[in-house]
């Protein structure tokens, strides 16, 4: 490609965790490769949805602070979700932007991403498609397992990162969305809850947790009550999915989160609702969180309830 | 053969084979999970097994729990089917500066370590399942003198390659990443490869393994 007829972004600064992201890859874990994908589902919806993206295109995805980029290229729009403070940088001037919104971006611009506001991931796109290298069908970068395009890293400095395909009839859209927290994970009994004496069993419910810096994609360490094991303070390995809530041989829980080891061999208390996951991967460390629990059958209705809403706030961007 | 299928959450089967880690429960486990894996069912994002037991990950958008549970339960395996098993051979160099633990495995185990190495040459050994990181395969079984508990405090950083052993099994670390497993050597074969997509794992459960023992400069020479 002849240089000026590239468009590309230059990172001047990486941000913290930035890498890319689609909805992950499946079928993997048999051979210790875990989903991946994007943190939180619904950010990354929104952001293909505003930008009339196919659902599954690849996003940027920043923790704490992003990446400051430079671009080069064409006219373009970018849009950036979750709860983020960014600036726009323009020979005109600077302005500071507001997630859910699409802006103009010309040769020479810069979008200075700061910070994540009392939430843990942002999400990054544009108006078309970023050149990305696929690994059983997904552009997800682990960092762990390094799989993935820029050979499974997170992103640096000096980093060019290439657009193969602009949506030149591309309208400029917004949405009016503040975001959506959570008081309580809802979660649902383990498999060995029994492992636990019945004093601990009812403080994993009745306390809080904190949530630790110890917490990243493949994890989240919490600390509170010690969780009293009266079994065994080991299980033989067995496979494990995203939200386990583990109890550690020191009495303390952690979660698994999206890039999290495949198997494991702590026993579980309970796992995290798949309607309470995307909120819950946005609680920062220092938080505390309650657990509250409920039965599969509810569990599946307030998945589908979730679902409605996250097509009912779809659905009202203009 | 499945004993009992529970939910592991609210996007998951845990299929349950029974508590005893042996070769003959595993067999069945992984007799299920090709079988479930042929029939490439809708929905389903994720299978997963283990010792003894199956985890079946799928899509809430298009099973319940309950729905799911009765097509697996409907699913009929003859007990004699025949599990396709390849032989591995895999090199391992022991050299003093690949063999991190065998001082503490000659003390815990009391024994010589060219007895220890001899017995962990002399067998083939099954892998009951490949996970935790990327293609790392546990392997089984060591004979009784040959059983020890990892080490007390973990290495935050265990070398790519190493080979090591924890109870009854052994397994390949596919990458650095931290573990306490008492290593005896290292190979220079590449166990997992990132860039060959449709069999990225050179060990897959099932398969039997031979451990050859190397010098350092074939070690070298492979590594080349």
């Amino acid at each position: 490609m002849k240089s000026k007829d590239r468009n590309y972004f230059k990172i001047l600064r990486a941000g913290i965790n930035t890498t890319y992201q689609d909805l992950g890859r499946n079928n993997l874990y048999h051979i210790g490769i875990p989903f991946s994908g994007a943190m939180d589902k619904r950010n990354f919806q929104l952001l293909n949805s505003l930008l009339q993206n196919d659902y599954n295109s690849p996003v940027i995805e920043f923790a704490y602070q992003g990446p400051h980029l430079k671009y080069f290229g064409k006219d373009i729009f970018f849009c950036i979700s979750g709860n983020v403070s960014f600036k726009i940088i323009t020979k005109e001037g600077v302005i500071d932007g507001n997630s859910y919104q699409c802006y103009l971006l010309k040769n020479g611009d810069e979008v200075d991403i700061h910070s994540t506001n009392k939430s843990v991931y942002g999400y990054f796109s544009i108006n078309g498609t970023f050149g990305v290298d696929y690994y059983w069908g997904s552009c997800s970068i682990n960092t762990q397992a390094q799989i993935g395009p820029n050979n499974g890293n997170k992103f640096s400095k000096d980093l060019e990162i290439e657009i193969i395909d602009i949506n030149n009839s591309f309208n400029k859209r917004k949405l009016d969305y503040l975001g959506s927290t959570i008081e309580n994970i809802r979660v649902i009994k383990g498999t060995n809850y029994d492992y636990f004496s019945e004093s601990s069993q009812n403080k994993f419910f009745k306390e809080s947790f904190k949530i630790t810096k110890l917490s990243d994609r493949m994890g989240m360490r919490l600390e509170g009550p010690k969780i009293e094991n009266i079994v065994d303070p080991n299980i033989k390995s067995e496979g494990l999915v995203k939200g386990v809530i583990q109890i550690t041989s020191a009495g303390d829980p952690i979660i698994m989160l999206s890039d999290h080891g495949t198997i494991g061999g702590y026993p579980k208390i309970a796992t995290v609702i798949s309607a309470d996951y995307d909120r819950l991967v946005q609680l920062t460390p220092g938080s505390n969180i309650k657990f509250k629990d409920v039965s599969l059958e509810d569990a599946e209705t307030l998945y589908k309830l979730y679902q409605m809403e996250t097509n009912n706030i779809i659905s009202q961007i203009k | 053969m499945i004993k009992n299928i529970l939910n592991l959450g609210d996007a998951a089967l845990y299929c349950d084979f029974g508590n005893d880690v042996n070769q003959e429960i595993n067999s069945n486990v992984i007799k299920y999970f090709y079988h479930i894996k042929k029939l490439n069912l809708k929905g389903i994002t994720n299978l997963t097994p283990s010792y003894n037991k199956l985890i079946i990950s799928y899509d809430l958008n298009i099973h319940s729990f309950l729905s799911l549970k009765k097509k697996i339960e409907n699913i009929e395996i003859k007990e004699n089917n025949k599990l396709e098993k390849n032989l591995i051979e895999i090199p391992v160099c022991c050299d003093n500066n690949f063999a991190l633990d065998i001082k503490r495995v000659e003390n815990k185990l009391k024994l010589k370590s060219e007895i220890i190495l001899e017995k962990f040459f002399s067998k083939n050994y099954f892998c009951y399942m490949t996970g935790f990181v990327a293609g790392m395969p546990f392997l089984g079984d060591l004979e009784k003198d040959m059983r020890l508990k990892r080490l007390e405090t973990p290495r935050v950083k265990v070398p790519k390659g190493s080979v090591g052993i924890t109870e009854q099994f052994c397994n390949i670390y596919t990458f650095e990443t931290p573990g306490g497993w008492n290593i005896l050597g290292n190979t220079p074969q590449n166990i997992f490869d990132t860039s060959n997509q449709s069999n990225p794992n050179l060990v897959n459960p099932g398969d039997t393994i031979k451990f050859h023992r190397i010098t350092l400069d074939q070690y070298n020479e492979i590594k080349r």
